[in-house]
């Protein structure tokens, strides 16, 4: 009974604020509602048994995604009204293959027979869902484990790459330019006459 | 009685709102980002509730790739984004014509 109603409760909450994410005016409540729509996504998967891909949405998506778009919203300075105008025009077309799209999935799922579910209980086994993702992704997913590693540093890198810009304004330490130099070029003896300065 | 069927009809809504979130904000990219987000949790729901229904653990396994690809995803796309505001001072997409694809 209680699991019914936590399913309604994380489903509904889940569409609603996926609804919000679309329709919000700032972009910044956009962000909240998508926090919002992954901690109740982490809420559905958490009812399938599934604890670590709930709490692993929960830390990756809240704790670095959001935050990430967060930072960006705020950092650029946009006309977020600006960028609304074509809201309207596009709302019948978007509406239209929306609708369809929805119909059709529905369609599929209700086609196929869908019985009840067997992750209301426990995994046969005495083992829990982390250990068991453990051993899988280790051994039968050793590959695809690494190259998803490989992905992330490319991603890292990438990033690092894309936004990284030399500016000339900024006078930064250039320790090859340090240590190149030599009391040759560095220091010149001057005797200057009294009264006159030096040129420089 | 929570079926499969009830987890796969909220992964549907979940997905189609985020297609409609990118027909509706065609100039916001980072709104666009958000959408691709939610799709991609919605095709997560789905590969955890088969998982669940098949009690096969390799569709989260394959949830967890989905998550890794989508994190990258969304840092290069945002990165892009930063240094387009920076060259153009907009992020609208249709500004996006530099190149006259």
């Amino acid at each position: 009974m209680i699991g019914i109603f936590a399913f309604y409760l994380f489903a509904t909450l889940t569409i609603l604020s996926g609804i919000l994410v679309i329709f919000a005016r700032n972009p910044v409540h956009s962000v909240l509602w998508l926090i919002v729509a992954f901690f109740n996504a982490a809420g559905l998967m958490l009812l399938l048994g599934a604890e670590f891909i709930a709490l692993l949405l929960v830390m990756v998506y809240v704790g670095a995604v959001a935050v990430l778009f967060l930072f960006i919203v705020m950092m650029l300075d946009i006309d977020f009204a600006k960028l609304r105008s074509g809201f309207t025009r596009n709302l019948p077309i978007g509406l239209l293959i929306a609708l369809v799209l929805l119909a059709e999935m529905l369609i599929a799922i209700t086609a196929a027979n869908s019985g009840p579910l067997i992750g209301d209980q426990p995994a046969s086994t005495a083992q829990s869902n982390l250990s068991a993702m453990g051993e899988l992704m280790y051994t039968r997913y050793l590959v695809p484990f690494e190259l998803s590693g490989i992905i992330l540093l490319v991603a890292m890198i990438g990033a690092i790459v894309l936004t990284h810009r030399d500016r000339g304004d900024v006078r930064g330490q250039k320790i090859h330019h340090q240590v190149r130099r030599d009391p040759e070029e560095a220091i010149r003896m001057t005797t200057p006459e009294s009264g006159k300065g030096v040129e420089l | 009685m929570i079926t499969l069927g009830h987890y796969l009809g909220v992964a549907a809504i979940l997905f189609v709102l985020g297609v409609l979130g990118i027909f509706l904000n065609r100039r916001n990219v980072i709104l666009m980002l958000m959408a691709i987000e939610l799709i991609l949790l919605a095709v997560n729901i789905n590969l955890v509730a088969f998982s669940a229904y098949l009690g096969d653990l390799t569709g989260q396994v394959f949830a967890m790739f989905v998550l890794t690809v989508a994190a990258a995803e969304a840092a290069i796309g945002l990165a892009i984004l930063v240094i387009f505001f920076r060259r153009r001072g907009s992020i609208a997409v249709d500004d996006a014509n530099r190149m006259r694809g």
